[in-house]
């Protein structure tokens, strides 16, 4: 890894006043054969992965009749965006993307009610049974989700819900994994903030409401990341219970103009990256709690 | 074993709580406990726990044209484990978990060479490994169809310059499943790397700087520090992963059309579960065939526990 001669205190690092348990990292060498190496080998696969999303791109901006040329064109012969206004012909895909609107914001906001009430109560008080309702609840975690979707259809169906945005997300409005991982920070607030509200006269819901859900807000943004993901690109369980194209939410719709449009891909193309941009963007302004999500729920296994 | 280690004055005041039934201030806090639990409860037992005990029961019967369940006994799990397709459709899968594990040595090599010392750019390259992750499935299989395409695709035009034959990736029985599971593997990769990342970032760097002082090459410190520090994360990614590629579904849907030639030697065991369940009409079977899927991942992941003693080292 080459030189490693560099002190703390002649680091130039140090010397404009980054952290010091950062002067190890910061710390260069001047000769680098082996970090162009490093970044040649990690650039090739960064390639690799964003690359498809490139492609799906400069298609979406071709005509039918280039896409299908052999061999395949790189740029567009002319820049057409007229795919992206014919998906929205070609699918009731204004109505697709509502619904799943209406899906990620129905079971993001019924996680973080319901999953925060009962993580807190869990983590926090005191009540005959807890060990054993705790571990009842952890175990829908080890049931794998198509074992459930026969019932849960029946369910829906007996309720009169199927083909609307309540079928869409109303299983997913409750979560082990969110219980889990907000009991978790509910269990790392310390005692004497509960005990201070409780003395001023405040009440169970009072102390959960003002004083200890604001101090976990890290864990609930994670799980509402996580949980919009989730929603957002779920598929199984759209195509069961609503088969109405317009019920459907897009995941599901795309896959719909996958069998009557087989060979336009142009439009196809479109509608891909039309249905991927509110996930994109929402990683990309929220990239920390994304990571953030994933790495708490690994770590710790 | 007690998951909250409460104190015996505590166990008490629970048990003189629970007795005195709703007059003191402990008890008051107990019924309040239990109304902070009801929703989601209540949504459990409806949307999961009544599910659990019905899938059960509709596995031994067989749904009627007009809508009731009759009881047949063990015959749906006789037909599962007599069906050619169910065999197929578990080998399939067997062979996307295979695949699927794949992502994780990837994950780890990319981990750490990330880790390497004064790297810059770490936090872009995360961002751009972890996209396909987040991308909506139907639009990576959609993309990836396309780049396989037999005779437009990108894939094949790139293969062309090195001199390989045109190829019907997603059509051809022989390379249908290894195309779907390199797609798997590619959106998945960034998850695990997260993951790992998270892992390397709690070892210790003095390790790493002791050993490069004792000479130590960079293949040598992974084996050696890497590796076995993060053999409890390592053993939790794959558990995760062998559990998620054993319900594949979803990349499989959007990538094989129905007319596929290749769709029984693609077609998953939760694929199989919905052809019967909400195509063919057979509930029954299709209710034996999943509740079959949880106890050969639940074996699977017990077995894991159990070789985890020979190869996981817990700091």
């Amino acid at each position: 890894m080459g030189d490693t001669t560099a002190t703390p205190a002649t680091d130039p690092a140090v010397k404009k006043g980054e952290l010091a348990s950062d002067a190890g990292r910061a710390r260069r060498p001047r000769f680098l054969p082996g970090s162009v190496a490093t970044h040649l080998a990690l650039g090739l696969g960064a390639l690799v992965m964003v690359f498809p999303f490139c492609w799906q791109l400069l298609t979406a901006l071709k005509s039918l009749a280039e896409v299908s040329r052999v061999p395949p064109t790189f740029l567009p012969d002319d820049w057409r965006w007229a795919s992206f206004d014919e998906v929205f012909t070609a699918l009731p895909f204004r109505e697709m993307l509502t619904n799943s609107a209406l899906n990620t914001l129905g079971r993001t906001a019924g996680q973080l009610v319901f999953c925060s009430l009962a993580a807190y109560a869990f983590a926090r008080m005191r009540f005959r049974g807890r060990d054993a309702l705790f571990g009842l609840f952890l175990s829908v975690l080890m049931v794998p989700s198509s074992l459930l979707v026969l019932p849960q259809y029946d369910i829906i169906q007996s309720l009169g819900l199927l083909n609307s945005a309540p079928a869409l997300f109303l299983p997913g409005m409750f979560s082990a994994f969110g219980t889990f991982l907000l009991r978790q920070a509910f269990l790392a607030l310390p005692r004497e903030l509960e005990e201070a509200a409780r003395i001023d006269g405040a009440g169970s819901f009072r102390v959960f409401w003002s004083v200890m859900l604001p101090l976990i807000r890290p864990a609930l943004a994670a799980l509402a990341v996580i949980t919009a993901m989730a929603a957002w690109n779920d598929l199984l369980w759209p195509l069961i219970v609503n088969t109405d194209p317009e019920a459907m939410p897009i995941s599901a719709g795309l896959t719909s103009l996958e069998g009557q449009y087989e060979t336009n891909y142009p439009v196809m193309m479109a509608g891909s990256l039309i249905a991927s941009l509110p996930m994109l963007l929402v990683y990309v302004f929220l990239q920390r709690h994304f990571v953030q999500s994933v790495a708490a729920s690994g770590v710790k296994g | 074993m007690s998951v909250f280690p409460a104190t015996a004055a505590a166990k008490a005041a629970d048990r003189r709580a629970a007795r005195t039934g709703g007059t003191g201030p402990a008890s008051r806090n107990q019924r309040a406990a239990y109304l902070f639990i009801a929703p989601l409860g209540l949504g459990f037992a409806l949307f999961y726990f009544w599910p659990m005990i019905q899938t059960f029961y509709f596995s031994f019967t067989e749904f009627g044209p007009f809508g009731g369940h009759t009881w047949i006994g063990g015959d749906n799990y006789a037909r599962v484990v007599k069906d050619v397709t169910v065999w197929q459709a578990l080998g399939n899968t067997l062979v996307y978990c295979g695949i699927g594990l794949t992502a994780l040595p990837l994950a780890l090599v990319v981990a750490s060479l990330l880790n390497r010392r004064g790297l810059r750019a770490v936090p872009l390259y995360r961002a751009l490994y972890f996209v396909p992750f987040v991308t909506l499935p139907v639009a990576v299989g959609l993309v990836w169809n396309w780049l396989y395409n037999g005779d437009f695709g990108l894939l094949n035009e790139v293969l062309g310059w090195f001199g390989v034959d045109r190829h019907y990736w997603v059509s051809d029985p022989s390379t249908a499943v290894f195309a779907i599971g390199a797609v798997m593997v590619w959106s998945t990769t960034g998850y695990y790397l997260i993951i790992f990342m998270a892992g390397i970032k709690g070892i210790p760097r003095d390790y790493y700087e002791a050993a490069e002082l004792d000479g130590a090459g960079a293949v040598r410190r992974f084996f050696t520090i890497t590796l076995p520090l993060l053999s409890p994360t390592i053993f939790f990614a794959s558990v995760i992963c062998m559990i998620q590629s054993l319900q594949v579904f979803d990349l499989i849907y959007i990538m094989m059309g129905e007319k596929n030639p290749a769709v029984g030697d693609t077609q998953s065991v939760v694929g199989l579960f919905y052809k019967w369940a909400f195509t063919e009409n057979a509930q029954g079977a299709a209710a034996a065939l999943a509740f079959l899927l949880m106890l050969l991942i639940a074996a699977l992941t017990y077995l894991q526990f159990r070789l985890q003693r020979r190869w996981v080292h817990y700091g």
